[in-house]
């Protein structure tokens, strides 16, 4: 199949890039960006998404909130549905259980010290950079045995829960598409953006 | 001619003597007595064929398949008929560990393999929320986002386009945690390095994908999302989805396996392994990092100085030593290859040094041709064993300069915490008996 769409290449590059023929040999050895070259730029392959079939799996929800859905939730509302759906792998308090993470670490933490010591759980209040990841990955992959099922509000739900037992919103504070991106936290000013190159020295 | 057959050594010494020994103990041990083959002892107690001995990890040992029974002499007798598939022989007994994974790694038997590639059933795996099972023919690609015509592409139609094939390794930044964190003397080469493989992978680029569907201004990153359970994505720099990235369909010449991502998966020839997206199944052009919990929460390397840094994509040159490693033994003083694989995600391996006295001199390695970029490379050094205590370690070198640190530096440099890209060069005890075990 390979050899008989390369031949199909050879003959559509000499007739619309006018390029001189080559041998096969020389034409197997050009890279496919070379070769993509003598193609017309566009191969007109793949059909139109259409919006419904692209709402359906564009769930991500980045820091500015775009992607956060309609809706909203409190601490209050999270309370049963982390009890329900969530306390079995992570704990009545957030705490962790077993294999799975903790979540809930309210108390402030000297000097960012990760790096020194890897006995501390790295938990959503001491060491995730922004809110909206918090929504994005709850809704995305949780709970664990059924990833997806989370209403948006069920899901602002958990974040408000989560946010507020971690001390970083008030308990009665409401989110949605419009607070959860204001909300600040407080690992985020630790983080710098890699800027290795390699070659020396070492860091 | 390969290292081994330049070495007149056997390809895989520890497996093969593995099954000589097996096919010693059905035949007659008698006949091997005395020869190169039986120069390497698996220890201590792997009754198994296959087994890897007890220590660190979990540990999973093949099914123990019935043995045939090895002829005598199988020229003179008729030999078996061919089958759909060929297989194994049942002497050798590769086996990725631990296994029965749905969230964490099944690592690659690095000690097993010989030359660059990984046989595909080899590769290591690094699953979320288990491994997806995708029909192909009802596989979809969209691209969307900030692009003039969104499109969904079907398997069939990713394969219209002109194909591209190279080989490159694919490693989990996460790969060496444990032997860093709480290294073991009784770790094997796949226990301490086995989350990195290396592939021919063939496919079709990303570039042509997006201009396909018309890129607009201001669109600087691409998301990248997974349709396995975990829905895993990642945000990956627009510059580099136009440079090298492609989607795979095909791994060492056939599609690929489904742990790896079948039918179709993201590579990013010398970035993480997390940010290949397996199982994909969209691409959206967006106009800054969407900061995931993989780009964030994890994938972030905390450091010592109190800071964590993010966005460290590119793996850095690394190298270890598969053979002598533990659980092989040196059964006597004499000519021994030091062989192992490096790479890094900078382009070429320009050298790997070995050192037999734990880093006091070092020699450099032969590197197996060709040398390729983003890819495992082969080095081997022949070390004449004296037989006293030694220190084998190696240190990958690139074509950017970067030298692959000490333990220490490493150590002091990012911190006891650190929790990803752990590149530090490792070191193999050689002890007078010929035991080999873990240094750090």
């Amino acid at each position: 199949m390979r050899t008989t769409w390369a031949g199909v290449v050879l003959v559509a590059s000499v007739a619309i890039a006018g390029c001189r023929i080559e041998s096969k040999e020389e034409f197997a050895g050009v890279p496919a960006a070379a070769r993509a070259t003598r193609l017309p730029d566009r191969l007109e392959l793949g059909v139109a998404a259409t919006p419904v079939g692209i709402a359906s799996i564009d769930i991500d929800a980045n820091p500015a909130g775009a992607g956060l859905p309609a809706g909203e939730g409190t601490h209050a509302q999270g309370i049963p549905i982390y009890a329900q759906k969530c306390a079995s792998c992570h704990g009545a308090k957030g705490e962790g259980l077993a294999t799975y993470p903790k979540l809930v670490s309210p108390d402030t933490l000297a000097g960012f010290p990760f790096g020194k010591d890897a006995s501390i759980p790295k938990t959503v209040g001491n060491y995730w950079p922004y809110a909206t990841t918090v929504y994005d990955y709850v809704h995305r992959t949780m709970p664990f045995t059924a990833p997806g099922s989370l209403t948006p509000n069920e899901t602002y739900a958990l974040v408000a829960w989560l946010l507020a037992e971690n001390r970083i919103v008030p308990m009665t504070a409401v989110m949605n598409a419009s607070t959860l991106p204001k909300v600040q936290m407080p690992a985020r000013r630790h983080f710098v953006i890699d800027d290795r190159t390699g070659g020396q020295p070492f860091r | 001619m390969n290292d081994s057959e330049k070495a007149g050594l056997p390809e895989s010494p520890m497996s093969r003597r593995r099954a000589l020994g097996v096919a010693a103990g059905l035949v007659g041990g008698a006949v091997l007595t005395g020869t190169t083959l039986d120069a390497m002892t698996q220890v201590p107690t792997a009754k198994v064929p296959g087994a890897m001995p007890a220590g660190g990890a979990a540990v999973v040992s093949a099914p123990a398949a019935p043995l045939p029974v090895a002829p005598p002499d199988a020229s003179m007798i008729p030999g078996i008929a061919s089958g759909p598939l060929s297989t194994r022989s049942p002497f050798e007994m590769p086996a990725l560990t631990p296994v029965g994974i749905t969230t964490g790694s099944s690592l690659t038997p690095l000690q097993h393999i010989a030359g660059t590639i990984t046989p595909s059933d080899l590769h290591f795996q690094r699953h979320h929320n288990g491994i997806a099972v995708i029909d192909p023919h009802r596989y979809a690609l969209t691209v969307h986002g900030l692009v003039d015509r969104p499109l969904v592409f079907s398997l069939e139609q990713l394969k219209r386009f002109p194909a591209m094939t190279r080989t490159c390794f694919v490693e989990c930044s996460g790969n060496g945690r444990s032997a860093f964190r709480a290294p073991k003397r009784e770790m094997t080469p796949q226990q301490v390095d086995g989350l990195t493989s290396n592939s021919e992978w063939t496919g079709v680029s990303v570039a042509a994908l997006l201009k396909e569907a018309g890129v607009q201004h201001g669109a600087t990153w691409v998301l990248a999302e997974g349709g396995d359970a975990a829905r895993l994505s990642r945000s990956v720099p627009m510059d580099k989805m136009l440079d090298d990235a492609f989607i795979a369909y095909a791994q060492n010449g056939e599609p690929l396996r489904m742990p790896n991502g079948y039918p179709a998966r993201l590579l990013l020839p010398g970035y993480e392994g997390n940010m290949c997206v397996k199982w994909i199944r969209r691409l959206e052009a967006i106009d800054q990092p969407n900061m995931s919990r993989d780009e964030t929460a994890k994938y972030t390397d905390p450091l010592a100085n109190g800071t964590a840094r993010q966005f460290s994509f590119t793996m850095d040159a690394k190298s270890i030593i598969t053979s002598p490693a533990y659980p092989t033994r040196l059964t006597g003083p004499g000519w021994w290859p030091v062989t192992g694989l490096a790479w890094t995600g900078r382009g070429r391996i320009e050298r790997v040094d070995v050192s037999t006295d734990g880093g006091r001199t070092w020699t450099e390695a032969e590197l197996s041709n060709p040398v390729l970029s983003r890819a495992h490379t082969r080095f081997e050094h022949m070390w004449k064993w004296d037989g006293r205590p030694a220190q084998l370690m190696s240190r990958a070198i690139d074509e950017t300069g970067y030298v692959q640190p000490t333990l220490q530096t490493y150590r002091d440099t990012r911190g006891a915490g650190t929790d990803y890209h752990f590149n530090a060069i490792r070191t193999w005890l050689v002890e007078q008996d010929g035991s080999v075990y873990f240094g750090g």
